[in-house]
């Protein structure tokens, strides 16, 4: 995968994606590494975003490169009406790998057909979010051993939510079972299942948020975002029934972990935080082990 | 053999647009700009057709179409047929077809798609050629007929 930009988890083989969690175990083990000594990484926000952003410099850090860039559009040359086009040409001259977060959807992929250097998607508006889907990846594998036949729990906004349907593009190699578990106005979209369908992977559909987690191996938790709601009352309505709280936990299996993309509100009750099966925030650290290891296959180092 | 009897006029020469889905006529009016040529110009909608309903048909003298234009005719008279007129003869029978890939004639519906705030080609692959559905290579989307627009 060298010199290979990652824009969408589409664009990563089964094998690619087993490589770069193979790779973050190792990076986990052996953290600070001075593979990106010499590189120069683009690192541009055109939409703010702390936690993604810090996790790749951390990684960049870690790695021993050096960063430019900025953290959001209104201290680049954006707001003087400099296409992305034109930004992405100057700064891939400058750098060798450009990580990029961007308001637009499709952004990243027409900024990678311009770049003579590779880019790492770090979020394209509603529509991918690669880096985060394989560092979801790495949590499940290091907390289960294994990515093959797992039973995994979606709840919360499985429309609009891209990290749920990047998962489920990903895990879909790896001969899932998946439980749905969302508001009607809320489900899975019909292009989604369908997939499913072709690949002959069972799914099964819940409007109710209660006692059926006992199969669970993987509770994957989002946000109920409120300005997906044209109707206030039918935000209030939802907002509270998809509240996972550690009574709930009681009968599910020991192996089960709980993730969630962050940041949350209240979908996940702050007693549940103490539950060993709460798993949220290591996931987050795992994403700086995922992006060092994403960073050096792209750049050929690993 | 009894003489069929013409509904609009024939031409010398130039290019017939036959099978056009009556309610598609002014679409394909609109994606050809045949509003703002000067060529002369003779349709005719809401035609008994044997094989769809109710057709439209459009007689262009003097014109010949390129394989851009007659993509874009595809996307919205799927059905239609270019017949090339030269001396009163069809020398030239043409079925569209909807390509597999659909690069600068159509526009994503997705107004947060790149494609539409920064100056660049749009590009789909076709995934449905009955029902006409185009996912935009950039985000994803998919754009369907009812929100489909052609420049």
């Amino acid at each position: 995968m060298k010199n290979k930009s990652l824009v969408s988890i589409s664009d990563f083989s089964k094998d690619e994606i087993l490589r770069i969690v193979e790779l973050a175990a190792d990076f986990e083990a052996n953290p600070n590494q001075d593979l990106l000594a010499g590189k120069i990484v683009g690192s541009l926000f055109f939409e703010p975003s702390t936690r993604t952003r810090l996790s790749f410099e951390t990684a960049i850090q870690r790695l021993g490169g050096r960063i430019i860039g900025f953290s959001d559009a209104s201290s680049s040359s954006a707001t003087k009406g400099e296409s992305l086009k034109d930004t992405i040409k100057m700064v891939s001259n400058y750098s060798d790998l450009i990580v990029m977060r961007h308001h637009r959807e499709g952004a990243a992929r027409y900024a990678s057909e311009q770049s003579s250097v590779p880019i790492i998607n770090a979020g394209d508006g509603a529509n991918q979010h690669p880096t985060q889907t394989l560092l979801d990846l790495y949590s499940i594998y290091k907390t289960q051993g294994t990515l093959e036949n797992l039973n995994v729990f979606m709840v919360g906004d499985l429309k609009y939510g891209r990290t749920v349907h990047s998962l489920l593009m990903a895990m879909s190699h790896f001969n899932p079972t998946f439980n749905f578990i969302s508001p009607n106005s809320l489900k899975m979209p019909t292009e989604y299942k369908m997939f499913l369908d072709s690949k002959n992977i069972k799914y099964y559909e819940h409007t109710e948020f209660t006692d059926i987690l006992e199969a669970a191996d993987i509770l994957y938790m989002t946000r109920v975002q409120r300005e997906r709601f044209s109707d206030h009352l039918e935000y209030e309505k939802v907002k509270n029934v998809y509240v996972l709280r550690n009574s709930m936990l009681n009968n599910t299996k020991n192996n089960l972990r709980i993730l969630h993309p962050l940041p949350r509100v209240n979908e996940i009750h702050t007693d549940v935080d103490d539950n060993p099966k709460a798993y949220y925030f290591e996931q987050a650290k795992n994403g700086v082990f995922a992006r060092m290891a994403i960073m050096a296959s792209i750049l050929g180092l690993k | 053999m009894m003489k069929k009897e013409l509904k609009v006029n024939a031409i010398k020469n130039g290019t017939v647009i036959d099978h056009i889905a009556a309610k598609n006529l002014f679409k394909v009016i609109s994606i050809l700009k045949l509003h703002k040529i000067s060529n002369q110009i003779t349709f005719g909608n809401n035609l008994e057709s044997h094989k769809h309903g109710n057709k439209a048909i459009i007689k262009i003298s003097d014109l010949l179409f390129e394989k851009n234009e007659i993509d874009k005719i595809a996307l919205v008279a799927p059905n239609a047929v270019l017949n090339v007129i030269k001396n009163y003869e069809v020398v030239e029978k043409k079925k569209v077809n909807i390509p597999d890939e659909v690069i600068g004639i159509a526009k994503c519906f997705n107004p947060n798609c790149i494609t539409n705030n920064e100056s660049m080609q749009t590009r789909f692959s076709v995934l449905d050629k009955q029902k006409l559905a185009l996912k935009c290579h950039y985000c994803e989307k998919i754009t369907d007929e009812e929100h489909l627009y052609v420049f």
